[in-house]
C-alpha cells in the first residue's frame, strides 16, 4: 500500500499466561518462565482427556474487573477489556485525545466465546429457556472482544473482529495498518483475545493430534524447533497495541515504542489444518511486509517465529523464512513459553518483537534442546541474546491456510 | 408496601447490576435512575419469579418502570 503514512505503535497491552501485564510478561520471558500448569477441571479426567495441561493466565481477569462488568462478559471479552485498558493509559491516552470518529477498535479472536456457548447451553439443557442469559449472545459472538472494546472507548471510526484462526490477532493489526495508511482513522487500538480453555476445544483439537501430551512435565510440553516436540499447547490471553499515524503521535508528544513498516497476508490454498510443507504461500506473506515497508531483506536481523511446536508446522516456517528474507535472521519462538493463545498469539507476539527491537535483545526459545536437523537457521536457545535490529519480522498463521507477516523497525 | 420484597428485590438488583441494595427504593425508576438495561432486566425478573414464587409475563415486566411497581407487583401476585 503506497501512504506516505507512518504508522508507529504507542501504547502496549496484555494479559498472558507469563504475566498479568507487558512488564511481566516480557521479564519472564527472558527469564526463562513458562506458563504451561496441569489442568485441574474435572472435565480432564470426565471424558479422559490425552491432554492434561494448558497455558493458563497468571493473573484471573475476574480478579481485575469489577465484579457486575466482569459476569457480562465472556472470559475473553474480559482479557480483551483488560488489555486494551492497559494499552490505552500506556499510551497517554484520554478522553480529549482523539476525535472518536477517527479512532478504531479491532480485535479478533480464533474460537470466540466458546465458555459462554457450552455453559449456556448447559443451562438450557437442564433448566430450561428461562435459566438462559439474555446476555448470552453478545458475550459468545467473535465480535464480542471488539464490540465491548469499542464501547468502552466509544471509537466509531470503526470496530471490527477479524476472525483468521491462530492468525486472528495479527490479523487485526494488518488491518488497523491498512486503516491508518488509507486515512480512514488516527488512532487504533487492535490485538487479538482468546479464552477458550474448556473441553470440547481441548477434545477437538486432540482428536485432530495437534497437541502436546506431555502431561507429566508440562512446562517442558511447549518446544518449537525441538526434535522432541509433539504439539502445540493450549493458552488464553490477551494483547493489544495502540497503532497511531506518527504525526498524529507525535504532535500529542506520545512515547513511539516502534514502527509498523509493513505488512503482508495470504493465503495457502492447500489445505484446511496442514501448512503447505513449502511454505509458498508464508513466504509470500513475508516478502509482501517487507516490500510494503520498503524493508530490504538483508536488514532483518530477526524473526519472531510462529512456530508452534508441531512437528510439520515449524520446518515449513523455516523453509518460508529462508524464501522470503534468507539464511541470516536469528529467530525465535515465544511459545515454548507462552503457549499457544490461538487469537491472541499473534498480537502478544507482535508485542514482544516490538519489545525485542526496543531493548535489543532476542529471547529464547523455551525448551528448544536438540534443534530439529532440518531447521538450518540460527535458533536463539538457552538464554536471550542481545543483537540490535534494523527490522524484525513477527509471522503468524491460521488453520484454513491465512497467513500474516508484520514487519516492525525501530522508532 | 412489603419491606421484605423491597430488600429481595434490592439484593437481586445488587447482584445482576452492581447497583447498592440501599439505593434501590420505592420511587426509583430502573431505567432512568439506576440505569439498568432491558437485558439486566430479564435477568432480574427470572430472578425475582424464583425468589418470591410469582410469575413476570414480559407484558407485565414492561409496565414495572420503578422499584415500587415491581414490589407492589410482587406483593399482589405471589
Amino acid at each position: 500500500m503506497s501512504s506516505d503514512i507512518d504508522v508507529v505503535i504507542t501504547g502496549l497491552g496484555a494479559t498472558t499466561p507469563l504475566g498479568g501485564d507487558v512488564t511481566s510478561t516480557w521479564d519472564a520471558l527472558l527469564a526463562g518462565k513458562s506458563g504451561v500448569r496441569p489442568l485441574t477441571h474435572d472435565w480432564v479426567e470426565k471424558y479422559e482427556l490425552p491432554v492434561k495441561i494448558a497455558s493458563q493466565l497468571v493473573v484471573d481477569p475476574t480478579e481485575v474487573l469489577p465484579r457486575v462488568e466482569a459476569r457480562r462478559l465472556d472470559r475473553s471479552e474480559q482479557v480483551a477489556i483488560v488489555a486494551s485498558r492497559q494499552a490505552w493509559q500506556d499510551a497517554g491516552h484520554s478522553d480529549d485525545t482523539v476525535d472518536r470518529q477517527r479512532l478504531a477498535v479491532i480485535i479478533g479472536t480464533g474460537i470466540g466465546g466458546a465458555i459462554t456457548l457450552l455453559a449456556q447451553d448447559d443451562l438450557l439443557e437442564q433448566q430450561g429457556l428461562r435459566k438462559v442469559s439474555p446476555l448470552t449472545v453478545p458475550m459468545l459472538m467473535p465480535n464480542g472482544p471488539a464490540a465491548h472494546v469499542g464501547l468502552e472507548l466509544k471509537a466509531q471510526a470503526g470496530v471490527h473482529a477479524p476472525v483468521s484462526a491462530c492468525a486472528s490477532g495479527a490479523e487485526a493489526i494488518a488491518w488497523a495498518y491498512r486503516m491508518i495508511k488509507a486515512g480512514e482513522a488516527d488512532v487504533v487500538v487492535a490485538g487479538g483475545a482468546e479464552a477458550c480453555i474448556t473441553a470440547i476445544p481441548v477434545a477437538g483439537f486432540s482428536q485432530a493430534r495437534t497437541m502436546s501430551t506431555r502431561n507429566d512435565e508440562p512446562e517442558k510440553a511447549s518446544r518449537p524447533f525441538d526434535t522432541a516436540r509433539d504439539g502445540f499447547v493450549l493458552g488464553e490471553g490477551a494483547g493489544v497495541m495502540v497503532l497511531e499515524r506518527r504525526e498524529f503521535a507525535e504532535a500529542r508528544g506520545a512515547k513511539i515504542y516502534g514502527r509498523l513498516a509493513g505488512i503482508g497476508t495470504s493465503a495457502d490454498g492447500y489445505h484446511i489444518t496442514a501448512p503447505d510443507p513449502e511454505g509458498v504461500g508464508q513466504s509470500r506473506a513475508i516478502a509482501a511486509s517487507l516490500r510494503s515497508g520498503g524493508i530490504d531483506p538483508s536488514d532483518v536481523g530477526h524473526v519472531n517465529c510462529h512456530a508452534t511446536s508441531t512437528p510439520v508446522g515449524d520446518v515449513a516456517e523455516t523453509v518460508a523464512i529462508r524464501k522470503a528474507i534468507g539464511d541470516h535472521p536469528v529467530l525465535t519462538a515465544p511459545k515454548g513459553a507462552l503457549g499457544h493463545l490461538l487469537g491472541a498469539a499473534g498480537a502478544v507476539e507482535a508485542i514482544v518483537t516490538v519489545l525485542s527491537i526496543r531493548d535489543g535483545v532476542v529471547p529464547q526459545t523455551l525448551n528448544l534442546e536438540n534443534l530439529d536437523p532440518a531447521v538450518t537457521l540460527d535458533v536463539v536457545a538457552g538464554e536471550p541474546r542481545k543483537i540490535k535490529l534494523d527490522a524484525a519480522v513477527n509471522d503468524s498463521f491460521g488453520f484454513g491456510g491465512h497467513n500474516v507477516a508484520l514487519a516492525f523497525t525501530p522508532a | 408496601m412489603s419491606d421484605n420484597v423491597l430488600s429481595g428485590l434490592a439484593e437481586i438488583v445488587e447482584e445482576v447490576a452492581g447497583v447498592a441494595a440501599d439505593d434501590v427504593t420505592a420511587e426509583k425508576s430502573f431505567v432512568d435512575d439506576l440505569d439498568i438495561d432491558s437485558l439486566s432486566m430479564v435477568e432480574i425478573a427470572v430472578q425475582a419469579e424464583d425468589k418470591f414464587g410469582v410469575k413476570i409475563p414480559d407484558d407485565e415486566l414492561a409496565n414495572l418502570k420503578t422499584v415500587g411497581d415491581a414490589v407492589n407487583y410482587i406483593t399482589s401476585n405471589k
